[in-house]
């Protein structure tokens, strides 16, 4: 059985300017030891999924409508808080994109780092402290025994991720939710970063979930990939398949965007137009105004189904768009045209 | 820290000379003198009183002469009691306005602080509305129409209590209630937006993704921080307290330090008014100073320097 094996999963944000539909019906599994990676554009509803799990949206405004997210046989949407705080921290943890303000900056790393400890398990002050150095060790944070009793605001920030990472695992939990780890710090540490998050999870086997814009950290740490657009799942897989037999024309033209697989003294190629506009409803494919493909048809009805190419292999089976062939042979027709025939603002396609 | 203690009352105590220097122009400044009356006073009479407070010198030797007196702690003799010093009338009044500003300060603190954090924890609830609707009413109504409005319920209607005079412990109640309640509603409010900008913080998230319980983040993440606002009103309010309100002293009757602010202008009783105004800097400056310590204390991002 998947560690978290989660299906239908739906938040929306009900606010005065509607119903914004964050997420829209995702679906995943993850075994033990397993790296998924989430990869879509700013507001695809990645981060959201990640929160919804981790039952931290903030309820109101947000909701989850539907779904579940099975985790060792309980359902973590359904959960009473008392369920929940058992789970958060001790079997689920998170580490957030900014660790500037991700840590209290009025307490000491110390007390941070133990909470969850004492929280947990019974262990005293003391042992929990060591325990912190330790963790703190792991990460390749120096002098750690002296600098556990700093305060946050003495650390730079990679060095406030590692204490966010070292924070997330004291416990050893059975997953990890990584939430763009590395989006807020500075480019020389980001590798750093992810080393050291892979190499804590060989360490103690956890499951981890990488959130990221960076396609290069997917292929290189994950292996099995979601590819998110508009709150909705748009093609599945393993990282292997996603990255050479990718079918959906929004992942083929997310990959084109990698610019170290672009010629060098090229422009840069980047997707035309702007993510969608999830506060109105999005009839068909959440793709569509923006897809480089040949047109076949008016979008129009539910989300197209998701189709099974091979086993794991899953993809939004779009049906208005001709996108059999490789996008290569699209794209030089849709860099000319792209200005013309690709509305500005998405949304707008009904 | 002793450094910035010693540092921060050198400073104050430049503040205080200035403020002396120049409550010492504004009253030489003003026209008249002490000593004017409707009653016509003979010449050689007037000229001997202002003898004898020295009026007759040059203005900068009778600041030198005053600013001597005042470093030795002696404020002079009021100029409009006869053979009452200044010191002893701060000296009669003052312990009683410390004494209802105390009471009603600590009532404003446990009534306000714990009504803010409830409101901020509970926003958007009844629970929220209705402290800070009172809240918002205590701000608005001025404590002349509070101490009336309470006298008149629990001193005439139940006769629970004494409406007016300083005799025993009942007689405090209601003037520290009036004046409390006032204090009460600012601190509620203030509780309120500094635990709420707390409670949205990030970090409170990442607690509550550990497993954190509501309660520990309230007390332990966020009541540091979120009393900050608090904390740096309680200095102007602890010293504006404790040196009394004319208002409420009037009201009910209470000989305290209040009144004299308002006695000594009316008067223009010089010593009186420079003693008051020194006094009344120097809390200010003190309570300042502990605010600042109480500061550096929670927040462990700011250092004394």
């Amino acid at each position: 059985m998947a560690l978290l094996e989660v299906n239908d999963l739906t938040t929306h944000f009900h606010t005065r300017d509607g119903v914004v539909r964050a997420v829209d019906g995702v679906s995943f599994s993850l075994d033990r030891g397993e790296t998924l990676g989430i990869v879509g554009e700013s507001g695809s509803g990645k981060s959201v999924t990640c929160y919804s799990l981790m039952r931290l949206i903030p309820e109101p405004p947000g909701r989850i409508e539907r779904g579940t997210a099975m985790f060792d046989g309980q359902d973590l949407l359904k959960m009473g808080p008392r369920e929940l705080r058992k789970i958060r921290g001790n079997r689920i943890s998170i580490i957030f994109q900014d660790p500037m303000t991700s840590l209290n900056p009025y307490l000491r790393i110390s007390t941070q780092l133990v909470e969850a400890l004492q929280m947990h398990t019974d262990i005293d002050r003391k042992s929990a402290v060591n325990k912190a150095i330790a963790a703190l060790e792991e990460v390749g944070i120096p002098e750690a025994s002296k600098r556990v009793h700093s305060y946050p605001h003495e650390f730079s920030g990679g060095m406030r991720q590692r204490v966010m990472i070292a924070m997330a695992l004291i416990t050893e939990p059975d997953l990890l939710i990584a939430d763009e780890p590395t989006t807020a710090l500075d480019v020389t540490v980001q590798a750093q970063i992810m080393d050291i998050i892979k190499q804590r999870q060989n360490d103690l086997g956890t499951a981890v979930i990488l959130v990221t814009h960076d396609l290069g950290v997917v292929a290189g740490t994950c292996d099995k990939v979601l590819v998110m657009y508009g709150g909705r799942e748009m093609e599945s897989g393993s990282a292997e398949q996603i990255f050479y037999h990718p079918r959906h024309p929004y992942t083929r033209a997310l990959q084109k965007t990698i610019p170290s697989l672009q010629a060098k003294g090229q422009e840069l190629f980047t997707i035309p137009g702007l993510p969608p506009d999830v506060s109105k409803p999005i009839p068909g494919c959440a793709f569509y105004p923006r897809c480089p493909y040949p047109k076949t048809g008016t979008p129009e009805g539910e989300r197209p189904a998701l189709a099974e190419i091979e086993p794991g292999h899953c993809w939004s089976a779009c049906g208005f768009c001709d996108s059999s062939a490789p996008i290569e042979t699209v794209l030089t027709k849709a860099g000319d045209v792209a200005d013309d025939t690709l509305p500005e603002t998405a949304g707008s396609n009904a | 820290m002793l450094k910035f203690i010693a540092l921060r009352l050198v400073q104050g105590a430049l503040v205080l000379l200035g403020i002396y220097a120049v409550t010492f122009l504004l009253v030489a400044a003003t026209p008249g003198s002490p000593f004017s009356s409707e009653r016509a006073i003979a010449p050689e009479i007037l000229a001997q009183i202002e003898a004898f407070y020295g009026y007759d010198r040059p203005i900068g030797e009778r600041f030198v002469t005053s600013l001597g007196n005042v470093l030795q702690g002696e404020f002079g003799p009021s100029a409009v009691y006869a053979n009452r010093t200044v010191t002893q009338i701060i000296g009669e009044s003052f312990p009683v306005s410390l004494k209802l500003g105390s009471i009603s300060l600590l009532l404003a603190l446990l009534l306000g602080v714990p009504a803010g954090i409830l409101a901020a924890v509970k926003r958007n609830t009844w629970l929220d509305y209705v402290p800070m609707s009172v809240s918002m009413a205590g701000i608005c109504l001025p404590t002349f129409v509070m101490g009336p409005l309470l006298a008149l319920v629990f001193g005439l209607i139940l006769q629970w209590l004494p409406v007016a005079g300083w005799y025993g412990p009942e007689f405090v109640i209601l003037p520290a209630t009036t004046l409390g309640l006032y204090y009460a509603a600012y601190f509620a409010r203030l509780t309120r937006g500094g635990m709420l900008e707390m409670l949205n913080q990030d970090f409170v998230r990442t607690a509550r993704a550990k497993g954190v319980p509501e309660s520990t983040i309230v007390w332990k993440h966020c009541l540091k921080g979120g009393l900050i606002p608090a904390i740096t009103f309680l200095g102007p309010a602890l010293a504006g307290i404790i040196s009394g309100s004319f208002v409420v002293e009037t009201i009910f009757q209470i000989p305290g330090l209040g009144q004299w602010f308002v006695r000594a202008a009316l008067n223009r009783d010089d010593f009186l008014v420079l003693g008051l105004t020194v006094l009344f800097a120097a809390m200010i400056v003190i309570m300042n100073l502990l605010v600042d310590i109480v500061q550096v204390a929670l927040n462990p991002r700011l250092k004394y320097d």
